[in-house]
């Protein structure tokens, strides 16, 4: 982005409430590239303080002349620095994000939607949810839940459920977050990896993220599960894991449609009864979800 | 404590409700199998004269590509079953299968097993249901591959 157009953005930013369908300002202060074509985000606001957010929302970004994409926010809201994004290169808008460099401006509007309901928020007093957590994500799937395995490993720690985290990608080089993977491990959950192809270089798995499940060693019967990535992988994994006798009621998936108000105005991202930006991307699998994730779309 | 190769085989996940008939029969056929890191279990193009359960370690099936070196389509641990080729001719393997770790195995003679399948055809039914659902297990799991589910599938 040229420097004239960042001055004049600038100029024109002003603090405060400025409606749902204005993006606030917001700088890129870190740039990670996590594989080839996976890069992280990292912004601050122009003015005001951070946002809050829960993890699995999700915000609008805009790339300036080029467009505004829907992308998954990738921080834990425990980690008071900077918002997080991952973004994968897929189009026009999602490229022109992931070049942009420290230092550039993004607009961001949010946080929008459902989440994992992992805070302490979503528990009666102080209880502690001590069922086992199996977490399963499928390639950039695992960045929506990057904030919520954070909290569930730290209230592992505290006496909460066991977690075990299973990470399907297509090969080595496609797996994000591995000092993630590395860290969550090294605190007490049960991080599984395997991918779809290898040379004989990978000591790691390789095979499908459902060929996992087994291993992992959860106890079915009191667990709640997670699940983000391909619709096709989570509608498997779904269908393991209620076989493997988990309540589809446990059971939350993360949907994605074409996003585009993120406020469930304009129906773009309409699915059955569902508008995903405003009543999911995080939805149970129990019910209409499951149905839905059985039925043909054309 | 050293246990009985027929409590090995009995233990295994894929002989999980064999009868105690069906089970005498099979330890028959049966020897305590042990791999060092690298080494073959099968070798494509040689006889497939084993059938192995594994339990404990992880193997990798491989195919060799010329200028690739080894590919792993697959890796396998403890309850999983290795090698189908035992029992359709011409038994010969199409991969490798490479221990990745040290391997403890249930190794089967598969002439042994042959013959006991066709002299018993019920002990027969009740073998090839199991070995069909493992290979139903790996041919769907190989089909999801197939489709390529991290890759990037939208139109630019």
């Amino acid at each position: 982005m040229s420097a004239d157009v960042d001055r004049v953005l600038e100029r024109e930013h002003v603090a405060g409430d400025r409606g749902a369908m204005t993006p606030a300002l917001y700088r890129v202060v870190e740039r990670i590239r996590e594989t080839d074509d996976v890069t992280t985000l990292c912004l601050e606001p122009l003015s005001g303080t951070r946002m809050e957010f829960r993890p699995g929302q999700f915000n609008m970004l805009s790339a300036f002349g080029a467009g505004e994409a829907a992308i998954s926010l990738s921080g834990s809201p425990r980690d008071p620095g900077p918002l997080r994004h991952t973004v994968r290169d897929v189009g026009p808008v999602t490229r022109t994000l992931s070049e942009s460099g420290v230092g550039d401006l993004i607009g961001v509007r949010g946080p929008f939607g459902s989440d994992w309901q992992v805070g302490t928020q979503h528990l009666a007093g102080d209880a502690l949810d001590r069922r086992d957590v199996v977490v399963v994500a499928g390639g950039i799937g695992l960045a929506p839940l990057r904030g919520a395995v954070d909290e569930l490993v730290v209230a592992s720690r505290e006496g909460g459920g066991r977690v075990f985290l299973l990470v399907g990608a297509r090969e080595p080089a496609q797996i994000v977050f591995n000092d993630d993977l590395e860290s969550w491990a090294r605190q007490g959950a049960r991080v599984l990896v395997s991918v779809d192809r290898a040379s004989s270089q990978w000591h790691g798995r390789v095979g499908l993220v459902t060929a996992l499940l087994g291993d992992a060693g959860f106890e079915p019967a009191n667990c709640r599960a997670l699940l983000c990535g391909p619709e096709i992988m989570m509608r498997f994994t779904a269908r393991a894991l209620v076989d493997m006798g988990v309540d589809p009621e446990a059971i939350l998936v993360s949907l994605e449609r074409n996003m585009q108000c993120g406020l469930g105005w304009c129906g773009h991202c309409q699915l059955g009864p569902f508008l995903l930006c405003r009543d999911g991307p995080v939805l149970p699998y129990a019910g209409v979800v499951r149905e839905l994730l059985n039925e043909r779309e054309r | 404590m050293t246990s009985s190769i027929a409590e090995l085989v009995a233990a295994h996940p894929f002989m999980a409700g064999l009868s105690d008939d069906h089970l005498a029969v099979i330890v028959g056929c049966a020897r305590n199998a042990a791999f060092d890191p690298g080494d073959l279990l099968c070798k494509e193009g040689a006889s497939a004269d084993t059938f192995y359960l594994l339990r404990r370690g992880r193997v990798s099936i491989d195919v060799h590509a010329p200028g690739r070196g080894p590919i792993v389509i697959e890796t396998v641990g403890p309850g999983d079953v290795v090698g189908w080729s035992w029992l359709v001719p011409p038994y010969r393997w199409t991969f490798d299968a490479r221990a990745k770790d040290a391997v403890g195995a249930v190794a089967f003679d598969g002439a042994c097993l042959r013959t006991k399948l066709q002299d018993d055809p019920a002990f027969g039914l009740e073998m090839l249901s199991r070995v069909s659902s493992q290979l139903l297990a790996r041919l769907q799991a190989t089909r999801m591959r197939l489709l390529d589910l991290y890759g990037d599938h939208r139109e630019r």
